[in-house]
């Protein structure tokens, strides 16, 4: 490796770090004497200073591009060093990284230069050449780059894990106002398209073992939060339906680093890091406790709570479900309660099998009380005030035995388990 | 009730359990030969370790319990905590004695505690598939050297062999002093004769031994680690949650440059 590829990788990986991206996990790729393997589980090999996971090589094919979006920093308008790899230095890197257990695998992205078909045509023979003649089997997601044609997507998902094409932004005014270029329509069609190759291999699979793999750990997008005037209420919307319509296994927010000025673009001096932390949390709910969007979010409440998580937000204003009886409750009521995650409730349910399970019991499983002790009932607790109290008077208590924590650290613990899908 | 010693290896502590059933006489303390605690009353009992009385207890644990939770003891084993083999004795006796063989009352003490030992050992694991760091010698090994907080080595064999097939590997427990040994054919337990000392230098600096690209390639890494942080979000307080620094010895990216 010389000096040139130094260059290159200091350009090109600082030009991907905003696509948050970095999920490693959700694929099923067997090593068979070559090297690598994909087991579902995701590892994040590094954090980087701001907390972020590192899993894969996340970095440019280049930085060349042909359009002017007004939030990215390869924008053509944009006076910054260009540079570009070549098929070599990707594979070398990938490979030797790999090696080395620094990475698990490659996320590739590129801005668009030529036109789409040229750059999707490059990222695919990457890939091509990992699978083929290096015979990689760690993990590779690719950026479906729209515009391109229907083949060169389709290929891809022959050799990727995974492939993303972004939103970008929550609605299609602000991407037209803040990429003239992009519109709506452009990205849905590769999205649509992979969904549907994805659900013909997965039939294919189930008739036959052998069926080749195609796309195994599914399609992601992202958008940019706090650039445009969007509502929580329209973000999370937008997201249920990628996860419900398109089948999406992960979307993802990306508070607004402002890189740039534009006057299109609001003057702000911090990322919006609580908000971001925010739709995360309600996002998991969404996918994993079984919350619709109307229950964190509405036309009275369209934005989350920035002072309470969206779970005990949730619990305050429909205060009439609480208390839920610890020994009694269907998996799904407890799940709802603030401050039991999926493994406590996992706990409980096996526990409560032998007989009745106390507040000590729970206190020993180690649950968040401090929220959990309002809104449950069991033999020992001796909170049961529900019903006494006011939306914000049992919000004040909640707070003043938490807020002392939260207060000492400044930031919130974003991304707490990244490489998750 | 007596005390009992024996070697530390798990066959050595199955062996004990079978010694304690074959003579009634439950422990009241079990410690490691070499870190004795003097006794007030009476000699401890040495336990021999026994590659056939190990296997019966085993073989007899199968059969009770299921795979997962056999496992579970194991893993808790390995934690090396404290107090572990008392525990674990209750455990299997349980399982013996009473037939309590579901290990998932949660509301017991002794199976939380079980529990939370396998959730940190668990941890731990997770860390290793993601610290590990190898260097490429001149003949082609890459190796690593590990100091995790438990004894992981029995634990993390098998991922590292599903993934490097193409590559020989070596990876060292420096505390331990052992490790496993890919040969591209099959994993073997090596131990270390030599002082621990002289491998951690030899890991960190560039000797004959050293493939040149190696280097390189440490670099480029650095170079990455370093290109990917966005400065608007800096968290250190996250970062250090993450990557406990205790963890950073062999860690290249968080050694500014290479010697």
């Amino acid at each position: 490796m010389n000096e040139g590829t130094q260059e290159k990788l200091k350009i090109l990986a600082d030009a991907a770090k905003y696509d948050v991206s970095c999920a490693s996990s959700g694929s099923k790729r067997k090593n068979k004497g070559g090297l690598g393997n994909s087991d579902g589980m995701g590892i994040c090999h590094s954090y980087t200073e701001d907390g972020r996971c590192v899993s894969l090589l996340k970095i440019l094919l280049t930085n060349h591009c042909i359009f002017d979006c007004a939030y990215c920093v390869s924008r053509k308008s944009n006076d910054i060093k260009r540079a570009a790899f070549t098929v070599k230095e990707v594979v070398d890197l990938t490979i030797n990284f790999y090696r080395r257990n620094y990475i698990e695998g490659l996320f590739l992205s590129s801005g668009i230069f030529k036109n789409a078909d040229y750059t999707m045509e490059r990222l695919v023979r990457i890939a091509k050449e990992l699978r083929t003649i290096h015979k990689f089997n760690g993990y590779i997601h690719l950026k479906a780059i729209p515009g391109a044609s229907d083949e060169l997507i389709r290929e891809a998902g022959m050799y990727a894990d995974r492939l993303s094409v972004n939103m970008e932004l929550p609605s299609e005014p602000s991407l037209k106002k803040l990429a003239p270029e992009k519109n709506y329509q452009e990205i849905y069609k590769p999205m649509s398209s992979l969904r549907h190759a994805i659900i013909e291999h997965k039939e294919e699979k189930k008739k036959s073992r052998k069926a080749p793999l195609f796309a195994p750990a599914g399609q992601s997008t992202q958008m940019i939060i706090g650039a445009t005037p969007e509502h929580d209420l329209h973000i999370l919307s937008l997201a249920d339906s990628l996860y419900k319509q398109q089948q999406l296994r992960r979307v993802y927010y990306s508070g607004y680093v402002p890189v740039l000025s534009d006057s299109r673009l609001p003057s702000i001096s911090h990322p919006p890091l609580l908000r971001e932390n925010r739709l995360y949390q309600a996002d998991w709910l969404l996918r994993f406790y079984g919350f619709t969007v109307n229950e964190l979010v509405d036309e009275a409440n369209p934005d989350l709570p920035f002072d309470v998580d969206p779970k005990l937000g949730y619990a305050l204003r429909y205060r009439h479900l609480f208390p839920v009886d610890i020994n009694r409750a269907e998996k799904e009521m407890l799940l709802r309660i603030p401050g039991v995650g999926v493994k406590s409730v996992r706990l409980i349910l096996q526990s409560r099998r032998f007989g009745k399970v106390t507040y000590d019991h729970l206190r020993k499983m180690g649950l968040a009380l401090n929220r959990a002790k309002y809104f449950i009932s069991c033999p020992g607790n001796p909170f049961s005030v529900m019903g006494e109290h006011t939306e914000n008077r049992l919000k004040r208590m909640i707070l003043s035995d938490t807020t002392s924590r939260l207060h000492k650290s400044s930031q919130l613990n974003l991304f707490a388990s990244p490489a998750l899908t | 009730m007596i005390s009992y010693i024996y070697d530390g290896s798990f066959e050595g502590f199955l062996t004990l359990v079978f010694e304690a059933y074959e003579r009634k006489a439950y422990p009241e303390t079990i410690m490691i030969k070499g870190k004795v605690q003097p006794l007030l009353f009476g000699e401890p009992v040495e336990v021999f370790t026994d590659e056939s009385k190990s296997s019966r207890v085993w073989r007899g644990l199968i059969k009770k319990v299921s795979h997962g939770n056999a496992r579970k003891l194991y893993r808790a084993f390995l934690s090396e905590q404290s107090g572990v083999e008392m525990l674990l004795f209750r455990l299997i006796s349980d399982v013996f004695d009473r037939n309590n063989t579901k290990l998932d009352d949660f509301r017991q003490a002794e199976i939380l505690e079980l529990h939370r030992l396998d959730k940190m050992i668990g941890r731990e694991v997770h860390r290793m598939h993601a610290f590990v760091r190898f260097r490429k010698s001149k003949d082609g090994l890459y190796f690593a050297l590990i100091e995790p907080d438990f004894n992981v080595i029995p634990l993390i064999g098998s991922h590292f062999k599903k993934r490097y097939t193409d590559q020989p590997w070596l990876i060292l427990d420096i505390r331990r002093n052992y490790g496993i040994h890919y040969d591209l054919k099959e994993m073997k337990e090596v131990r270390i004769i030599e002082r621990s000392r002289g491998l951690r230098e030899l890991y960190h600096s560039t000797p004959e031994g050293i493939e040149e690209s190696d280097d390189g390639y440490q670099e480029l890494w650095r170079t990455y680690f370093n290109s990917v942080n966005i400065p608007e979000r800096k968290n250190l307080k996250l970062h250090l949650q993450h990557v406990p620094v205790r963890y950073w010895k062999y860690l290249p990216e968080k050694h500014n440059t290479s010697k």
